[in-house]
């Protein structure tokens, strides 16, 4: 990692796939694989002739997106076009944001895992469409060493975000922290799956090293081919330490993309271009521009509700649940509304809603493979268990029994506790008795408690609880034990 | 009847009348075109079997009780304008093998309306000429002259219909690409309002300025072709949602109290004697008929070409990325893709086509984007803004179409020289104006022996096109000039009419796939 | 300025575009002389004049999110057209990386 002398700066690009029902600029599904070239028409294939008409949806999604981060979103935006030649690009052009993105700014604030939390400022987010696909004829199925390349169209034209950040970032874990933020909230907003399997999020990282403290910027790499959280991890990781180690052995890093060698866990230098890029943007004459009016900008607004970071920090700071199992609950969106329903009716108890919820309740879930939200078990009835448990109405060991019964026929904890006779015995009279009638039936116990064998006090306990049939209140028990075996 | 030469309007009258059949206007078009063609090469695909097959469609739909605008009409189709099934070739060696799997809105308006498609006609490459001579599939020549030029790019629609080989035809206007042809083959072009006319299906040239438009042998045929094919389209997010009013049949018949602009900036001073002497009679009829000259001023119309030279080929030079040899047109193969675009692109493309994708690449390129390609955005605008301002003064601009009449083959050859062609033209098309094209005489050229027809350029403000058609057909119904010309085609004698086992006999190769 | 000022060799590679030296001979002069020709607009007063990338002014073209089949082409039509395929694949000669 870092050396304390060197600090990295980090600033990710990544492009996201919107989940539209149809493509950007034409009528072809919005479909992950499928047979190659059958999801195509004259527009996605660019047939000469063939025109470009924006698809609405993908716009309002773009909307959701960045005032989800508190981005501006302008009153005027346009399309342009972004010229240079690949084989899967089939207009050799493609049809982007130049100047007048749809929105602008806004803050990405994520969390680690390990509490700490971190913002990174957003540059832009704007709307683009996605490329084909190149198959490479080689042995490895790479680029390097194939005499030819197949290409399928259809993925060409599926709408797509790139979203832009600044360079807030300091390591590789508040890149990958960064990054599940966002797809977090995409998928919360219904924007996108973000399945980086299916390469619905990419990103690239720009990386470069300073002396900590310093404020100007290092030469940066920019790395490419990062196929999933895990690997922007090592990816950075990786890369902050080259920096380092060129640095520090009297070198220089050159500006130049790297891609980055899953196998080999390490950056490559890629081929670096005989001469710089030169895009020729300018506004696509094919497309009108794009008014956003501040009534547009409202109605999306109040479709929003609670962003996954603003979850997690209302579960940690309000509810006070620890980082690790606000992370569990913002990750399952319908958990988390089960949550909270069941926090709101046990009158903000959370710590032991949490506690079955992630606990017993969890596991549940998990063997029988029916999600908590879809189960029998209603957030009101844990309300009850919780208020039977926190007011000693009943003990620990029939709580469990509770939650098995609950899982398995639903209804109501109060209900079960009735039938099944669980209550637990608080009453004074009623467990002295029993502690009474213990102590008489083990004098020999008794005895060699008072000679200082203390740990017998776990035996009688446990006597105690057997005698009531698991209803005494343990605590009771044990404070009663104590108290007469100090009298005798 | 003579489906050769009767008007659109009276052979959709007598279709839907069925005092005549589409069958039989195929058939009487079908051996006149193939041997009319040999001579002037308007055509650079005939498509038979299609135009029968849509005759024998008209014909059972009419007979279903139904009346079609363009019933059994033939129509002759540019060859940048997508028809399923037929070779689009854009009179470029880049598409000379590529089937369009898809039909144009235009095209497919004209369709529905009844007409009979011909054929594809001949064109400088990708729409991009003043003469023709751009084309690399073929030489068009003019009816008039077959020394001459037929004017371009919409070279083969105009000299088809000036040389009576269709009754109407489809072209596409980027700078003069309609009206230039249609004043050298004595024939009405019309580009409507930018916008106006889908161009789903129009193979791009400059996305901004291009315009589908008719060519006809009268206002009222052009205007009849502009009621089917105007109106939004879906497919097009440039295309205008705006009521479009039907046009034919509502054309005046006189110009009184119309206040016709003359513009200072396109005096008659640079024509030849004999053009100037059309031109100044021409004007004198408009006055004759009731209209009122003014005198306007577009001061910026001088910047026009600059400006149409910059934005143009910029857009080409994006529009014509597409054109690599990976899905389909031509491939030149090399060790590697890049190899491979550079080489298909150089076999593929004719030395007017390069000229303007590398003007327009450095246009748009790093350092030079806000000195050209912006600063002709802006000039632009100014030419838009002095069109506004004529027309607070003036209902109509009116002007030469063209520089001079149709001139011989190969005798422009420095492109700049050509570009002045369309001097006229091209600030219109800067401001998406509605323009045509409408026969006012012809003059004897220097080097001719015979006198050739020239064009009044009339230019109304934007989607007054029933406006437009109505100056023009007023003009045109009181001077009739477009009779007073006979194609040299027509001169020759006459086609010994072919029974139908000789038709079936002449059948091309495309009416045997 | 002088007519040779278009570095036609850079501009023709951006275009993809293979020149022969007489191409270069010939196009040079003739993009020279257009571009003086163009030259002429910076004449032409434009401080302050908003930039016409469209003469019609329209907004917000727009389609609604729907699949349209009948658009989709089949398979041996997407293919039809194409020079060289490999089963349901187009074909390309191989590619040098050199991506934006
Ligand atoms: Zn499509």
């Amino acid at each position: 990692m870092t050396a304390p002398y060197w600090e990295a700066v980090i600033g990710i690009e990544c492009h996201v796939e919107l989940k539209t029902v149809s493509k950007m600029f034409c009528g072809c599904p919005n479909e992950f694989g499928g047979e190659p070239n059958t999801k195509v028409c004259p527009v996605c294939l660019a047939l000469p002739g063939a025109l470009p008409v924006p698809n609405a949806m993908a716009i309002e999604y773009m909307l959701r997106a960045g005032l989800a981060f508190g981005a501006t979103i302008p009153p005027h935006s346009k399309f342009d076009r972004k010229n240079y030649f690949y084989p899967d690009m089939p207009k050799n052009y493609q049809i982007s944001q130049f100047d007048m993105p749809l929105t602008q700014g806004g803050v990405v604030r994520y969390w680690l895992e390990d509490g700490t939390r971190g913002e990174c400022r957003l540059t832009r987010i704007h709307l683009e469409e996605d490329t084909g696909k190149s198959t490479h004829a080689s042995a490895d199925g790479r680029l390097a060493g194939a005499t030819s390349s197949l290409i399928d169209f259809n993925r060409a034209g599926v709408p797509l975000m790139e979203c832009v950040g600044e360079p807030d970032i300091r390591s590789a874990d508040e890149a990958v922290a960064f990054l599940e933020t966002l797809a977090r909230t995409f998928r919360e907003l219904g924007v996108s799956d973000v399945k980086m399997e299916e390469g619905s999020l990419r990103c690239d990282a720009n990386v470069s090293i300073r002396k900590r403290g310093a404020t100007e910027l290092g030469t940066k790499a920019e790395i490419k081919n990062m196929n999933s959280f895990r690997s922007v991890r090592r990816a950075i990781a990786s890369e902050i330490a080259r920096q380092i180690e060129v640095v520090e052995g009297g070198g220089r890093v050159i500006q130049e993309t790297r891609g980055w060698d899953e196998a080999a866990g390490v950056t490559h230098s890629q081929r670096s271009k005989e001469e710089a890029h030169d895009y020729r943007y300018f506004p696509d004459p094919d497309l009108v521009p794009i008014d956003v009016t501040a009534d547009v900008v409202e109605r999306v607004r109040a479709t929003l509700t609670e962003t996954p970071y603003e979850r997690y920090a209302r579960y940690v700071d309000t509810l006070g649940v620890d980082s690790k199992r606000a992370t569990q609950l913002v990750d399952d969106a319908a958990l988390a509304a089960w949550f909270d329903r069941a926090v709101a009716a046990s009158d903000g108890k959370a710590q032991a809603v949490v506690a079955f919820v992630l606990g017993d309740l969890a596991r549940l879930a998990n063997e029988s493979g029916t999600p908590l939200a879809a189960g029998k078990v209603t957030p009101e009835a844990l309300a009850e268990l919780v208020a039977l448990t926190s007011s000693s109405a009943i003990n620990s060991k029939a709580a469990k029994q509770i939650v098995e019964t609950l899982w398995s026929e639903g209804g109501s904890a109060k209900a079960i506790v009735e039938r099944e006779g669980l209550a637990q015995v608080s009453d004074r009279g009623a467990v002295e008795a029993i502690v009474d009638e213990v102590l008489a039936a083990n004098p020999k116990v008794v005895a060699d408690y008072k000679a200082g064998k203390t740990n017998v006090m776990g035996f009688l306990t446990g006597a105690v609880m057997k005698a009531s049939r698991g209803k005494a209140n343990p605590s009771l028990a044990q404070e009663l034990l104590k108290e007469k075996l100090a009298a005798r | 009847m003579d489906p050769l030469k009767d008007s659109a309007r009276a052979i959709a009258r007598d279709v839907n009348a069925r005092t005549t059949s589409a069958a039989e206007v195929a058939e009487a078009l079908i051996p006149h075109v193939e041997r009319v063609d040999a001579q002037l090469g308007a055509y650079l695909e005939l498509t038979p079997g299609l135009m029968r097959e849509r005759a024998r469609a008209v014909d059972a739909r009419v007979a279903a009780g139904e009346q079609l605008p363009l019933a059994g009409v033939p129509v002759a189709i540019k060859d940048n304008m997508c028809l399923m099934g037929t070779r689009t070739t854009a009179g470029s060696k880049i598409l000379e093998t590529f089937v369009a799997p898809y039909t144009a809105t235009a095209v497919q308006r004209l369709l529905d309306a009844g007409a009979l498609p011909i054929g594809k006609t001949n064109l400088d490459e990708f729409a991009m000429g003043s003469s023709g001579e751009n084309s690399a599939l073929g030489l068009t020549r003019n009816p008039y002259d077959l020394d001459r030029v037929p004017g371009g790019s919409s070279a083969g629609s105009a000299s088809a219909v000036g040389g009576f080989e269709a009754t109407l035809s489809l072209g596409s206007d980027t700078g003069g690409s309609i009206r230039e042809p249609a004043a050298f083959c004595n024939v009405v072009g019309f580009k409507p309002t930018y916008g106006r006319v889908s161009r789903y299906g129009l193979i791009a040239f400059a996305s901004s300025l291009d315009q589908i438009g008719p060519f006809a042998r009268s206002v009222e045929d052009a205007a009849l072709v502009y009621d089917v094919i105007a109106g939004k389209d879906p497919l097009d997010a440039t295309s205008v949602d705006r009521e479009v009013e039907p046009a034919a049949g509502a054309l005046r018949e006189d110009l009184r109290g119309v206040r016709v602009g003359v513009v200072k900036e396109f005096g008659l001073g640079d024509l030849d004697a004999a053009s100037r002497a059309v031109y100044e009679a021409a004007y004198a009829d408009l006055v004759r008929l009731g209209a009122e000259l003014v005198d306007v001023t577009l001061p910026t119309a001088e910047y026009g070409l600059a400006t149409y030279y910059l934005i143009a080929p910029a857009e080409c030079s994006s529009n014509l990325a597409r054109f690599d040899g990976v899905r389909y047109g031509l491939r030149v193969d090399g060790a590697d893709v890049g190899e491979m675009y550079e080489r298909t692109r150089a076999a593929g493309f004719g030395p007017e086509v390069k000229r303007r994708i590398l003007i327009g690449t450095y246009a748009l390129s790093s350092g030079y984007y806000d000195a050209y390609y912006l600063k002709a955005q802006k000039a632009r605008t100014r030419i838009a803004e002095d069109f506004a301002r004529a027309f607070e003064r003036c209902d109509v601009i009116v002007s030469p179409a063209a520089s001079s009449p149709a001139f011989r083959f190969n005798a422009k050859s420095d492109p700049v020289t050509m570009y002045l062609m369309d001097y006229y033209t091209i600030p219109g098309s800067l401001a998406g104006l509605p323009s045509l094209s409408v026969p006012c005489g012809a003059a004897l050229p220097e080097d001719g022996t015979r006198p050739m027809p020239m064009g009044l350029q009339m230019t109304t403000p934007l989607f007054t096109e029933r406006a437009l058609l109505g100056y023009a057909h007023a003009y045109e119904r009181a001077t009739m000039h477009a009779e007073k010309l006979t194609p040299i085609v027509i001169l020759s004698p006459p086609p010994v009419i072919p029974s139908p086992t000789t038709v079936i006999l002449s059948l091309s190769k495309d009416d045997q796939r | 300025m002088p007519t040779d000022r278009i570095d036609i060799r850079h501009v023709a590679r951006l275009a993809r575009l293979a020149l022969t030296d007489d191409e270069i001979a010939t196009f040079g002069p003739q993009l020279g002389s257009l571009m003086t020709h163009v030259d002429a607009l910076a004449k032409l007063d434009t401080e302050n004049v908003a930039a016409t990338a469209q003469v019609v002014p329209s907004r917000n073209v727009q389609r609604e999110d729907a699949i349209r089949p009948e658009t989709i082409l089949a398979r041996d039509v997407v293919l039809q057209n194409a020079p060289q395929v490999q089963g349901p694949y187009f074909r390309v000669p191989r590619i040098i990386a050199e991506e934006g």
